[in-house]
């Protein structure tokens, strides 16, 4: 007994801040369960989310998981810039801030990134396309709560066990058992392999879901860019994380199983892994970036007022960037002695990416040109991302340049360039994204006032943070330093870039406290479309009714809703009474959530090596796979007395 | 309405006055990349200065292009600009924005091709004194094959000559930076990868690990000494004559978790350092040497 | 109308798995799956091509692989894809037994394959050849045992199609489901081929890939 309470908290989780974060989590959970039963909603969050496979409401648990995790990723920074304020600071203990650093980074990318996309892609794609429901409604909801298995047991791992300390790109050797005893590095890479599953169902839900069921008359090349940019995104993820899922596996197969893949001795070859990682690791950026674009490409034509800039073009030099995502991982590991011809070709191919990129962005600004640029929140995230992702571009342009790279290799310029371009790029993208389609989602608006301070906020302090940053990268700072003595003259640059993650860790309390006012007091929308919107998704009421379109709409243009109004049409989105049919919707299940759970138990027994806890786990699993091999009544039909009753609710019923 | 904008407008100057103040102070000696003491970093810092001009060249317009936009054409009766609702092609504008970053990325490729291959290659005029480099957790050591010595957490190298460093490691990955020198390269077990450097005036130069590799990262920091060849011979002969000899058990306590300080020996056990290995050479000519 | 009616008998001469607009999208969906599968496959390839020298001090092929086991893994795996495609030609003509008799020697034909190879594992195992000991043995381990897995599935997973054919007969859902199925039966049998030559033949040839 006392073995095994010493493998759940060994010492490196006893430290006073993680005690206090423990009671803190216990009593929070301890409220959220009191106050769910004093207000009897338990039914109601099984009913209406537990067991939902409606893609918008997945998405709102996708978006409110997302910014859980952007807290909990932004403590881990403000964490590490604290420790890193002064020279020779001993803050917290060294291995700690190795802990520190390798959640930072998971967190960031797999489970605040992807799943802040997921968000927008489930809330938006469906009803872009004219849609009412993705291809695999409850492989979504699966999706979901795979990802949420894998987060959950990811952040276990703070109090529970000890956390991986070996980087978010996790080489080896140093994540070999020799080398790193303990539990941390299994966390890693199980809760990884779990999201991974998930993340790879979304992919190909979302590209079946564009490919086969855009409503008659969306051609390819009238579609959104937004859908554009899933669509590839889809593609990247079916290409990309197929090699995560073997490295990791492959790890994990050394560290539980005692395989010589990647070991220090018995034929292991280390340098497999940093290609398999990077295989997957360079389209992710991409995956996690070319969204933001397609979500930039939405709100700069509804705020200006005009086209988008190119269009053509555009879809053009997606498909570039995505082919060419695929050919450029090697830059990652230039100074791992591929030879000359290698690192020449691999550095060439990564400037090539600069060119469809530049394209994209002077396209953004001519469709500004000739517009009526309203500077809403949505609007000013855009703005701030050209800059930013500017310098980020150049920034990586010279990184591309192999010989300045053996320089810049893993140095605070690294740091610097990818932060600019990762929160510049997917954040600013993410976070204009939710503002525009905030209203879609909730029916209501983010305040405008409170949201442009949240922006200059976070927008300064990101400056203020990553600007100096490049900086120490030029006096030889690498990156994880625990500290650094003092008379290298890097203190004061130090000291300003953590005043800066102060500043935007102020920028994000503003935005929380913008999303809380304006759940009470924000104003409702009662049009559907309150940006005066270019697609179809602003054709529907806010939120749309469970079945999105009562009838299909007939797509004729790119900006079909916006060529509607313009065509005088402006209540062509009535419904006909007559022309409204049965409707098939799939039915609530709980077949996903008992799968997310099975899994975590999966996982957590693998973490601990405790095999009776995994089998149950597996065996929870199979039950789910199999329930649902013979589940043939998952479809409902919606009554068309309904589909009325509700419209006419709406006030969108035309006799 | 327009003051607000104007209000924007200053604040948008915040972040701009900083990256200037900033960038002025980038003549200090703390900027070491800035200040190479060797050809391969010579090289490094011109290809850096280079690019960074030629994207300059694209990147300002467009700014002061955005900075434009948003004035001309923000929503307001009586903006500049004129409304065109339907414009969203333009032969024109969409070849140039092809053409354009094409030039510029030709301007960077094409030297950065040619001086990836040159710095590759050793100079061919000189010697090169050969290091063979093994990072252990968590210090350096370094074996001198010609001289038969070997030392821990520092080095001395003469001025003036291409200095040959065969990095692998006994050890989680680090890499081996000394960036006044020039860039770095990963040591990685079961593998030897190549660095050349050198040296063109004496002085101290720090070198660290840019990989981190446990608890003990920080500390994988040397000094590199480099100083005139006579001087260097001296070293050597002091060391051969004064320094202990490195027995394989001392080598075994090295590989040992821990820190250790500057240390010499006079030799070192064979079989320490690989004969074989899946790395490159460093003309890159002959891939994949197979054990 | 004519339209629609034409459109109607268009319908009618698809097979019944496509008919059906949701069922069809399923198929879209599952060739997508099957692509990332594929991508699975080549990075545990490409592993094992990087890995493949790298016995330290182990066994090498040449000791390892026999051509016994080898040559009936591959003839059972082989027919196995044929009797799976005599089980679809089945279930278009609407034979439910038929299909459903084609199905269940397709499943002992997988069965054997996977007693065969497992047989095959042990076997080195009790040789001394745990994959602990080199990484080639590691790589060739996961690789092979990657693909036994996938079989091990298909076999569960087409034991259930035969419990919901018996129970619902052939309809546009079971026909599809058949029809997935057998796609990723045919898919395991070109990883095989190419396991079979890039894994077995190639090393058994002295240690040079051809």
């Amino acid at each position: 007994m006392n073995q095994i309470l010493a493998r759940l908290f060994p010492p490196q989780t006893r430290r006073p801040d993680e005690v206090v974060i423990e009671f803190g989590i216990i009593f929070a959970m301890l409220s959220l369960v009191y106050l769910l039963t004093r207000l009897k909603k338990w039914g109601w969050l099984w009913r209406e989310w537990l067991t939902s496979v409606d893609h918008k409401k997945i998405g709102i648990m996708y978006l409110v998981s997302a910014l859980l995790m952007l807290f909990r990723g932004g403590v881990d920074a403000l964490m590490i810039r604290s420790q890193l304020a002064l020279p020779n600071n001993h803050l917290l203990p060294v291995g700690q801030y190795d802990e520190l650093f390798t959640t930072h980074g998971t967190i960031m990318i797999f489970f605040m990134a992807m799943p802040f996309l997921f968000a927008l892609f489930n809330v938006a794609v469906p009803l872009m396309i004219g849609a009412r429901d993705v291809a695999f409604p409850r492989l979504n909801a699966v999706s979901f709560w795979l990802f949420a298995a894998g987060a959950i047991l990811f952040n276990i791992s703070f109090v529970i066990g000890g956390s991986p300390n070996a980087g978010w790109t996790a080489y080896p050797p140093l994540t070999e058992l020799r080398f790193n005893p303990g539990v941390g590095e299994n966390y890693y890479l199980v809760s990884l392999l779990i999201a991974g599953i998930g993340t790879t169902i979304t992919g190909i839900n979302f590209m079946t879901t564009i490919l086969r069921m855009r409503a008659p008359g969306m051609t390819l090349m009238r579609m959104p860019m937004f859908v554009w940019t899933v669509l590839v995104t889809g593609a990247l993820i079916i290409f990309a994380f197929p090699p995560l899922t073997i490295a990791l596996l492959l790890t994990l197969l050394d560290r539980l199983f005692g395989s010589s893949f990647f070991t220090l001795g018995h034929g292991g070859m280390p340098m497999q892994f940093v290609n398999l990682f990077w295989l997957f690791g360079h389209p992710e950026v991409y995956i996690v970036v070319l969204p933001a674009f397609g979500i930039f490409s939405e709100v700069v034509p509804v705020f200006s007022d005009k086209k988008l800039f190119g269009y053509p073009a555009m879809v053009g030099s997606v498909l570039a960037i995505t082919i060419l995502s695929y050919i450029v991982w090697v830059h990652h590991f230039f100074t791992m002695g591929a030879g000359p011809s290698v690192n020449a070709f691999f550095g060439v191919t990564t400037m090539l990416i600069a060119i469809p990129t530049g394209v994209k962005i002077f396209n953004w600004v001519l469709t500004m040109w000739g517009g009526r640029i309203r500077f809403t929140v949505a609007m000013l995230w855009q703005l701030a991302f050209i800059p930013a992702f500017l310098v980020a571009g150049v920034t990586g342009v010279l990184l591309a340049t192999v010989p300045v790279d053996y320089q810049m290799h893993n140095s605070y310029f690294l740091i610097a360039h990818f932060h600019l371009a990762l929160i510049g790029g997917t954040v600013f993208g993410v976070l204009s994204g939710m503002y525009y389609w905030w209203p879609k989602m909730f029916g209501f608006m983010l305040n405008e006032r409170q949201g442009k301070w949240a922006f200059w906020i976070f927008v300064i302090g990101f400056f203020v943070t990553f600007v100096p940053q490049y900086m120490l990268g030029f006096e030889g700072m690498t990156r994880r330093m625990y500290t650094y003595p003092p008379g290298l003259g890097w203190g004061a640059l130090n000291m300003v870039s953590t005043i800066g993650a102060f500043i935007q860790g102020a920028g994000f309390l503003v935005l929380v406290y913008n999303v809380l006012w304006s759940m009470r007091y924000g104003e409702r929308d009662v049009t559907g479309d309150p940006w005066n919107g270019r697609t179809l998704e602003w054709s529907l009421p806010s939120p749309a009714p469970a079945y999105n379109f009562a009838t299909i709409p007939l797509v004729t243009h790119r900006d079909e809703w916006w060529e509607m109004k313009q065509s005088g049409r402006a209540n062509a989105y009535k419904v006909k009474s007559s022309a409204i049919r049965p409707v098939h919707m799939p039915k609530r299940s709980a077949m996903p959530l008992f799968m997310g759970i099975s899994f975590f138990v999966l996982g957590f027994g693998m973490v601990f090596s405790w095999w009776i806890i995994a089998i149950v786990g597996a065996l929870g699993v199979i039950a789910s796979l199999f329930l649902s091999a013979f589940d043939y009544n998952d479809t409902e039909e919606l009554d068309p007395q309904d589909i009325r009753r509700s419209e006419a609710a709406l006030g969108r019923l035309e006799v | 309405m327009p003051k607000r904008h104007r209000a924007h407008w200053a604040y948008r100057l915040v972040p701009l006055a900083l990256i200037v103040s900033l960038l002025a102070s980038g003549c200090g000696r703390q900027y070491t990349l800035l200040h190479p003491a060797g050809p391969v970093g010579q090289t490094e810092l011109n290809l850096l200065v280079l690019a960074s001009v030629a994207m300059a060249v694209v990147v300002i317009p467009v700014w002061i292009l955005l900075a434009v936009v948003l004035v001309r054409f923000r929503d307001n009766p009586r903006h500049k600009g004129s409304y065109v609702p339907q414009w969203q092609k333009s032969k024109f504008f969409e070849v140039m924005l092809f053409v354009i970053p094409l030039i510029i990325v030709t301007i960077i490729a094409v030297p950065t091709v040619r001086k990836t291959y040159a710095l590759d290659t050793l100079p061919q005029q000189k010697d090169p004194v050969v290091i063979h480099v093994t990072s252990l957790d968590w210090k350096w050591m370094f074996q001198y094959p010609a001289q038969h010595i070997a030392t821990v957490n520092y080095i001395k190298i003469p001025v003036g000559v291409p200095v040959l460093f065969k990095l692998t490691a006994d050890s989680p990955m680090n890499t081996f930076w000394v960036p006044q020198l020039g860039g770095m390269e990963y040591t990685m077990p079961g593998e030897v990868l190549p660095l050349w450097l050198e040296a063109n005036k004496p002085g101290v130069y720090m070198g660290r690990s840019g990989q981190f590799s446990g608890r003990g990262f920080v500390h994988m920091v040397f000094q590199v000494d480099a100083v005139s060849h006579t001087v260097f011979n001296q070293w050597v002969h002091h060391v051969k004559t004064t320094a202990p000899q490195m027995s394989l058990a001392k080598y075994h306590a090295l590989v040992h978790f821990g820190y250790a300080g500057e240390e010499s020996f006079s030799s070192y056990p064979a079989g320490t350092f690989p004969t074989t290995s899946h790395g490159f050479t460093l003309t890159g000519s002959s891939p994949m040497v197979m054990p | 109308m004519s339209q629609t009616l034409s459109k109607l008998a268009r319908e009618q001469e698809l097979p019944l798995e496509f008919a059906d607009y949701h069922e069809s999208i399923k198929i879209t969906g599952f060739w997508i799956f099957l692509t990332t599968d594929l991508v699975l496959f080549s990075c545990l390839f490409a592993t094992f091509a990087v890995m493949r020298y790298d016995y330290a001090n182990g066994p090498t092929p040449l000791h390892l692989f026999h051509m016994t086991p080898l040559i009936v893994e591959t003839a059972l795996l082989l027919t196995s894809s044929f009797t799976c495609s005599l089980a679809i030609y089945q279930s278009r003509r609407q034979n439910k037994n038929g299909a459903l008799s084609w199905l269940i020697l397709t499943i002992l034909l997988g069965m054997g394959f996977v007693g065969t190879e497992v047989h095959e594992f042990v076997s080195y195992v009790n040789s001394g050849a745990t994959w602990h000991q080199s990484g080639f043995l590691s790589a060739f381990f996961t690789l092979v045992g990657t693909h036994g897995s996938h079989v091990t599935f298909g076999i569960f997973w087409a034991l259930t199609l035969v419990a919901q054919l018996v129970q619902r007969g052939i309809t546009p859902r079971t026909s599809r489901k058949l029809y997935t199925f057998a796609l990723y039966w045919h898919f395991l049998d070109i990883v095989w081929v190419f396991i079979f030559s890039f894994v077995y033949l190639s090393n058994m040839t002295g240690g040079k890939m051809v």
